[in-house]
This record gives C-alpha cells, structure tokens and sequence, in this order.
C-alpha cells in the first residue's frame, strides 16, 4: 500500500508551516459570512498590502519565512458573537473591517491585546483573551468542532497536515474486520437521533454477497433549529469525506453517495471541492493508494422534504421520485438503493469516523456515560446568552450546558425548558436539568437525541403554542403515504387550533391521546412515529397550561393571540385614540376619562394596545 | 423577465444528455433547469419529458412533492422568513406581519408587479443568528421587525440607476 504519498504531503505541509511565523483565522461559516466575515477577511490582505507586510492566503512552497498565514475556517460555533477572528491564541469577538487596521498594528506587529474586541464575560464582567478563557469553549469537549474551527476548509493539504487521512491508511492497514472491531469498541451510536450501532450497521451491510454495494452520507439535515451537520459538511468537509471513505471500504461499496439539501449551497460547493481534490490524489477513484479498493463519491441533492431524512424515503428520492417511505423490512442493509445492500448514515456520525481510527476505539469509548459514547453536537439556540454549536461529552447535564456553557437564560435567570429533538422530539422540564443526556435518559422522559437540535425557552414562551408549531411542521411535511400520519395529524393540529383559539373542550386532551398513539403505532416511518411527541410531552410535563388554555380560555404567555385579554389601566388619559382604532367598536369613555373595553366585542387584534401612547393598556 | 426568454436561456440539451444515462437523474435535471432559471417552466418540464420519455405526469408528481422546486418565475427580490424553531421563537412571525405591512405581501405571494416575493422557509441553519431573513440569498440576521423597512431600502436602493 502507497501511504508515502500521504505521509510526503503531510511532512511537507508541517515543513511549510513552520515557516508561518503567526496566523490570523478569520471564521468562515454561515453565521460569521452573514455578520460581514468575508470583508473582514479582505481587509486583513489590503491592511497587510499596505504595510507592505508578507502573508499568504495558503500554505505551499512559495510560502516566504516569517510571514502571516490569513486563512478562513469552518465554523467555531460561537455564532452570535460574529464575525471570530483570532490572532495566534488572542481571540477577537464582532469584528468589524474598520477594526483590521488596529488589530494589525497592535496585536500582530506587538503582541499587544485591542482590549474592546475581547469578548466580555457576563457573568464577572472579565474580559476573555483566548478561547479557553470563555466560559462558553471551557466545559466543552471539542474534537469534530475543534478542527472545523482551524483549518482551512478548502485545503486539502492543510486536512492531510493535521493528520488528515491517516484514519484511512489506518482501515487500509488493520481491513474491514479490523475496522469493524474498532468501531465496536468505540461504542459509536448514529448521531441522525435513533441511536442505533454504526459498527452493526456496517457488518450488516458487509455480509450480503452482492456485486454492487452503496454508502450513503444522509446530508439532508431537516429539524428546524439544528444545523451541526450543516457546520461540519461546510467547515470540515474532508473529515466527512473521510469517514465515508472508510465506511465504504469496510461494508465493501463501489459507490457513496452525499445527499445534501439544496438549501445548503456553500455545504455542497465544499464537498464537491474536496471530492475534487480526492481525485486528484488518488484518495478516490481506481485502486486507492495501491489498496486495490476501488470507490467513487458523488453528490445528489435533496430538495426541501423533511421526510427525506428517513432512510428509505431518501433511497426513494434518490431513485429520482416522490421521497416517500416504504415499510421495513427489508431494511436497506440487505435491499437498499437500487435494491442493493446500502448503509446509511449522518453526517456527524461520518465525521467522527477518522477520529476514532487514528486513536482508537478504547480512546473513545472514555468519553460518555453508559452506552452512550464519545461526544454529541448540538446546536444551541433560542432564549439563552450564547446561542451556537456546542460539542460536549455524552452524560453531561442539561443544566451545565443551558447555565455554564450558554450563559444561563437571555432574561430572568430560569429556564422554562429545553427541547431536542426538533419535531419528532419532546421538552425537558426543569426538574430533570441534572439528568444526564444519553439517548436512553433522554427515551425515557419522551424526548429524544435526535440530530442535536436544543432549543432553551423562557417563561415566555407557550408549550401548547410550541407543540402546535412542531405539529403544525409534521403535518406540512408528510408525504401523505400512510392514513395514521395523513389524518392523524391533521386532526390532532385541528384540536389544537382550537384549544389555542379558546374553543377547547375539557375531552380535547384526551382525544390528543387517543390519536397520538394511534399515530405511534400505525404510521408507516418515523415522521408519523413521532411526530405526536412534543403534544405528548408538553402534555406531560405541562398539563396545566392546557388546562388553563381550555377551562380559563387563557394565555398567561400572551403568545396564542386569540387568548389574550387587553385592559386599560389608570394610566389612560381619555385620548380616545385606542376607541377610534378599534375595528369592533368594543371600546367605550367619554373624553378625558378612563376607557373601557367590552371583552366580549374585543376581537384581539391588538390595535388599541399599538396605538396608546401612554402605555395604558396591558395584555394579559 | 418573461417566460420565453428564461426558458431559452437554458441549454437543456447539454443538462439531459449529462444526466440521461445516470439512474434516478430526474431531480438533479430539475435542479439544474431550475438553477439556470430560477423555476421550473412548463415548456421546458414537457421538452425534459419528450427527450427522456419519462411522463410528464411524473415529472409533476416529483416537482410538486419538494418545496424547493418553483413553478412560478421568482420575484426580481426573493425575501425568505426563516421560520424554524429558534426564529420562531425569536420574533420570525411578527417579521412577517410587518413584511406585510411595508411591502403589502403576505408569505407565500409575490407581489402583482413581480418585483417581491416572500416566503417562510422552514430553517437555513442559522440558528445563532436568530431571528433570520434572507433576500436573494443575502442573509441579515438577528432582525427586528422595525429593521425591516430600512433594510428593504438598502436592498431596492440604486434600482433607479440598474434599470
């Protein structure tokens, strides 16, 4: 086997970068490109231009002694501080093009710190100089994200410096009963939110004796809410890349296939580049490395059904149809695409692939609790201070992620709950914040792991608005196949509409029941399987809001509109301006007096309470 | 932008005969018409079913089962309302009522004089950034719904000297 050629690359590129004498990063991912990122990363080559300074925007051989690397990265998850720059270790939040000149002049030509770039801690109101001072990067566990956040995602030879495709010479050298071994020992569990063994997914797939075999990466990344896979396939394509390589050569594949959601552009341009790039080392294509393994990788793209990300209504799309789900079994093991035996598994699962090659399966399987192993990706967002990616050990609570890595909520200083899973998930309500997240704790409450959607929500928020939104998505989304899904959840959003327009009846939580586990059992995939699992759960951990939206006709939230009661208070001068906007004539006051509003006129549509100049009027 | 000359800018030959041999291709042909003229033209839908023999029926069946497919030439300024779970959250409805309000489109239309369209997405995975909207692919985050009618202006602006 021909690992030289790898092995040359890497020495090489260590060679070259040695001559660096210090590195600007400038975050390139979705987050940081839409806070103004890229002409950040101008600015920094005309400052450097205009100093007349060396750097060069990649590293080869023509790289001059001394110089200043300036390069992009994938994304360092610190998303609402961007767009990141870092300076050698010195680390600079929403940095602006105007800051550039500054920064050069101060922190690369003397080491000095811009103390106004520093992001400041909340909590004690120190400022953070590195990463590690942030509260948010301390108690994370960082190895997928750790690299997406450095290298420079288009450059292949800076992935094969930092040891990239070593983890491939590794399955060439130990073979797929090796590789299996190793990923049994890893404890490696998919990361799309079932749950299920990757090493038994790979041997099931291997032992079907068939002439054509498919891996397929499963990019379409759907829950609204999360978009880790999203940050790997753009920030660290050829870890995927890598990881699909492998798990082609392990089940004994002639093809992978990515498929990616087209509304993921940059995440498609990246693959596509580092396939490219593949090629032409000799990473894919005909007898890879002298392997005698022969493999080829393209991409297909999906097109916006959330359904897809179910593994046979993504075979189906694939197959160029309507991506609806078939029955199972078969499963795709022995009769996937194209009736061959296919495995398929999620990007972040991929990703983690070359990690646990390169330092085993035991190395590993010391992260995590129980059989939940290594780490998880979530993204971390809604009503808390540090919204972004976050990678942490499984069998960490929800409370160290909300309050020490997030910062605790965005207002008032408790959390109503924290949901994951995305549609086909469940909450978590405060009692259980020291519970530590496995994919069985996480059952067992009705929520799930699923892709790493975690979404914190404040006393503002409404869980009956919140089930309703999930459901209302679920319904929009299914593909219509099966009647549990179809009419099911149809019926199930209709009794919530009601509820949250004030209609409900005191058997409607029942009936919610009733269908919900119809649904569970009967549907044909896991859309219909769970997408009654926030109703469930919001009706079990917050029964008395349902309560209270049905016997009171009330939101405390103010968020179902129709539930809403407006009353005028003291403050009301007798302006007349909310009598005159109010389309239902439900307002009534002499001039210069108090007003009052006919609650069973009012239609709740708000215009009074926009229109008081004098704040005299409250939602209740 | 008229249908006959979005529909002729595309080479559609050159798309088939790239994907006519390769299995299950349909939906990469309807990307590529699409990204060439930003929908799906029905001409063009029956020329695809002509040169493939695959039937104009499935075609549709295919078409209108994924959102991301458009039937409609796009607006000349596409606004997208990120609705996901942490925009939703975070104010995306009260964007689109104020959308509404500025430029008289609700989600889901284009405007009569085809110069704007709106349209709740479901998410574009910047979730940090919540609440997100895009225009032409141009992403503004964390918005509020008073930002709204500036940043309409800072897109519409020099349309006078462009036409």
């Amino acid at each position: 086997m021909n690992s030289n050629k790898i092995n040359k690359i890497k020495e090489n590129f260590k060679k070259q970068y040695a001559k660096i004498k210090n590195r600007v990063v400038i975050c390139g991912g979705t987050g940081c490109i839409a806070g103004g990122s890229q002409q950040v990363y101008e600015a920094f080559q005309e400052e450097y231009k205009k100093r007349g300074l060396d750097y060069c925007l990649e590293i080869t051989d023509g790289c001059r002694e001394n110089s200043t690397y300036i390069s992009k990265s994938g994304c360092q998850g610190f998303c609402a501080q961007g767009p990141l720059v870092s300076v050698g270790e010195i680390f600079y939040t929403k940095v602006k093009p105007a800051d550039v000149p500054e920064i050069v002049e101060k922190t690369v030509l003397k080491g000095e710190v811009v103390e106004r770039l520093l992001y400041v801690n909340p909590v004690n109101g120190e400022h953070c100089k590195t990463h590690e001072d942030i509260p948010f990067y301390k108690k994370q566990h960082r190895i997928l994200l750790a690299d997406c956040g450095k290298i420079n995602p288009e450059d292949i030879n800076e992935y094969i410096g930092h040891n990239g495709y070593q983890g491939l010479l590794k399955a060439f050298e130990i073979g797929p009963e090796g590789v299996i071994e190793e990923m049994k020992k890893s404890g490696l569990r998919g990361r799309g939110g079932a749950g299920f063994p990757t090493w038994l997914k790979w041997d099931l797939t291997r032992k079907p004796k068939s002439k054509e075999k498919f891996m397929i990466c499963n990019g379409d990344e759907g829950d609204p809410g999360a978009y880790m896979d999203r940050s790997l396939l753009e920030g660290n394509p050829h870890s995927v890349v890598e990881g699909m390589i492998i798990a082609g050569y392990t089940i004994g594949a002639s093809k992978g296939l990515f498929y990616i959601r087209a509304e993921y552009p940059l995440a498609i341009k990246r693959i596509q580049k580092a396939i490219d790039d593949c090629y032409k080392m000799g990473l894919l294509g005909k007898n890879i490395l002298g392997s005698k393994f022969n493999y080829d990788l393209e991409i297909r793209y999906g097109a916006g059904a959330f359904v897809c990300g179910e593994e046979t209504a993504l075979i189906t799309s694939i197959e160029g149809n309507r991506g609806t789900p078939r029955p199972k079994p078969p499963f795709p093991a022995t009769c996937g695409l194209w009736g061959k035996p296919t495995a398929i598994n999620n990007v972040e699962t991929l990703a983690n692939i070359p990690y646990i090659m390169v330092k085993g399966g035991d190395w590993y399987s010391q992260m995590g609790v129980g059989k939940s192993k290594g780490t998880k990706v979530f993204a971390m967002t809604g009503k808390v201070k540090n919204t972004g990616l976050v990678e942490v050990p499984m069998g960490i609570t929800v409370k160290e992620i909300v309050y020490d890595i997030g910062g605790g909520p965005l207002k008032g200083d408790k959390a109503k709950a924290v949901q994951t899973g995305g549609p086909s998930g469940g909450v978590i309500d405060p009692a259980h914040f020291d519970m530590p997240i496995t994919y069985e704790s996480l059952q067992e409450i009705g929520a799930i792991m699923g892709s790493g959607g975690f979404i914190v929500m404040d006393e503002t928020d409404c869980m009956v608005d919140i089930a309703k939104f999930y459901l209302d998505f679920c319904v929009d989304e299914s593909c219509g196949k099966c009647a549990p899904c179809r009419i099911g959840g149809y019926q199930m959003l209709q009794i919530l509409n009601r509820i949250t327009e004030g209609k409900g009846k005191p058997e409607d939580v029942d009936k919610l029941k009733d269908i919900a586990h119809a649904m569970q059992k009967a549907s044909l995939c896991a859309l219909g399987q769970t997408a009654p699992n926030p109703v469930l759960s919001t009706l079990k951990f917050f029964p008395e809001e349902y309560a209270e939206h049905i016997n009171e006709k009330h939101c405390k939230t103010g968020k179902c509109s129709k539930l809403v009661r407006y009353e005028i208070t003291d403050k009301c001068i007798g302006c007349g301006m909310c009598k005159r906007a109010c389309p239902a004539n439900a307002i009534t006051g002499e001039v210069k007096q108090k007003h009052v509003i006919n609650q069973e006129k009012c239609i709740k549509c708000g215009l009074c309470f926009n229109n008081c100049k004098f704040k005299a009027i409250v939602k209740k | 932008m008229s249908n006959e000359t979005t529909a002729s800018k595309v080479d559609l030959t050159a798309i088939i005969n790239k994907w006519k041999n390769v299995e299950g291709s349909l939906v990469m042909m309807l990307h590529s018409v699409q990204d060439a003229c930003g929908y799906v033209p029905r001409e063009t839908a029956m020329e695809i079913s002509k040169q493939t023999s695959i039937p104009l029926a499935k075609i549709y069946e295919v078409l209108t089962f994924y959102h991301f497919f458009k039937l409609t030439p796009p607006a000349k300024y596409q606004i997208s309302v990120c609705t996901g779970t942490a925009c939703y959250l975070k104010g995306a409805p009260q964007l689109l009522a104020e959308l509404e309000k500025v430029i008289n489109v609700k989600a889901g239309q284009t405007s009569e004089d085809g110069k704007f369209s709106v349209q709740a997405l479901r998410c574009i995975g910047c979730c940090g950034l919540a609440p997100v909207i895009s225009i032409n692919g141009k992403i503004h985050g964390q918005v509020k719904p008073a930002d709204i009618k500036g940043i309409i202006e800072e897109t519409t602006k020099g349309e006078a000297t462009h036409e």
